[in-house]
């Protein structure tokens, strides 16, 4: 129905002809972007309203609970619905140790907070369809358990900064907030969040539409499809800095694939640019020897590599 | 009153220690506007997410920006 009235403002009101191509990329800029605003007001709003019933506090009461494995489990899904911000990734990961959550359950909830992330979701299904979202959910979950548990075995408690272990978490009772309360925070966070990825999107998709357009579609099937064994590997190596850009990057995902990159290589390299980043990174180093910090980013590539490798073979 | 905004700095916690300095002016407070980014000082209190807002030694919120006139509410 929307593509019906984008084709008649097209088409029929500003009378362009269907054939041409600025036409056609025209037609595509305005039904995409419009399709993606609309779906990430809705839905980071939901995000936002279930997110409020599962503060941090209470997931890490929840995963002091159980022991590893099941744990790593846990964690991965509470992962997705536990709200998380680069500012708290500190205190939460403190407060995760210091309440007794193993070192390897604590990264599967690191892994897949940042990874499994509703902006990604959002556009993933928006521009690819639910069955690329749901793949890459999956994947950024079961990464998430098998790193964390990974991390788990090689008992790298050592290489905690030393003074993690020293704090003494206080038990303050935080005051659940009210459904109106609630709800001012869901439309708060709407708008925080279009307002950080509006200009990214519109870049994206008008990029997007115009390479639709112009580019012949075979023209990366030899450096990025399949047949390429290296895609992966350098489809990670450009991810790992291109942090907060998710929403931009997504979009011109969609064109590579379009032109011939292979899926895999896709889903590789849009979790190194959620999972992955040199902010996160730096921030989780007042908390993290070097070493483990290495270890941790060196786990989630591969795991990130495999799944690329993975779904290229497979599809 | 006791007024800690917790906060390492992020942009959230700018925001809040900004909402909150003009909640308190316009409620005619003196208080000082303490601001804690000590992550021993922030755990020793209980709190997880970031920004709080702790009056009195009490959280009362923690991981998110309210609006102005929650703030307000806390404050009287």
């Amino acid at each position: 129905m929307w593509q019906a009235f984008v084709d008649w403002l097209v088409y029929g009101l500003l009378g362009l002809s269907a054939k041409s191509h600025p036409a056609a990329a025209l037609n595509f800029f305005i039904y995409d972007t419009v399709k993606i605003f609309f779906l990430l007001a809705v839905i980071i709003f939901a995000v936002a309203i279930i997110r409020s019933f599962f503060p941090p506090e209470k997931t890490k009461q929840i995963l002091s609970q159980f022991p590893e494995t099941v744990g790593n489990v846990l964690a991965a899904l509470l992962g997705i619905v536990t709200p998380f911000c680069s500012c708290s990734a500190v205190p939460l990961f403190i407060g995760f140790i210091e309440a007794g959550v193993p070192l390897g359950v604590t990264f599967s909830f690191l892994v897949s907070s940042p990874m499994v992330n509703e902006v990604a979701l959002i556009m993933l299904w928006g521009l690819f369809g639910w069955q690329v979202a749901l793949m890459y959910i999956t994947s950024g979950v079961i990464i998430a358990i098998i790193g964390g548990m990974v991390i788990g075995r090689l008992k790298l408690e050592k290489y905690v900064e030393d003074y993690v272990y020293q704090i003494q978490m206080g038990s303050t009772e935080i005051p659940s907030p009210t459904w109106p309360e609630r709800l001012n925070y869901a439309k708060g966070y709407v708008l925080e969040i279009l307002h950080k990825v509006w200009p990214y999107v519109l870049v994206g998709i008008a990029l997007g539409g115009l390479m639709h357009g112009y580019a012949p579609a075979d023209l990366l099937t030899h450096i990025a499809g399949r047949s390429n064994p290296f895609a992966v590997p350098i489809a990670v190596l450009i991810g790992v800095p291109l942090y907060s850009n998710a929403a931009g990057v997504i979009p011109i995902v969609k064109v590579l694939m379009d032109k011939g990159m292979a899926i895999g290589t896709a889903l590789s390299f849009m979790m190194a640019v959620t999972a992955l980043s040199l902010p996160e990174g730096i921030i989780l180093r007042k908390v993290l020897k070097p070493r483990l910090l290495g270890i941790f980013f060196g786990i989630v590539a591969i795991g990130i590599m495999l799944t690329g490798y993975l779904f290229n073979w497979i599809l | 009153m006791e007024i800690k905004v917790l906060g390492p700095g992020c942009a959230n916690c700018q925001k809040l220690e900004k909402l909150t300095g003009e909640a308190m002016k316009e409620l005619g407070m003196q208080d000082p506007l303490i601001k804690v980014s000590d992550m021993k000082e922030i755990l020793g209190l209980g709190v997880m997410s970031l920004p709080a807002l702790v009056i009195d030694g009490k959280v009362k919120f923690s991981g998110r920006v309210p609006s102005k006139d929650e703030i307000k509410k806390y404050l009287e």
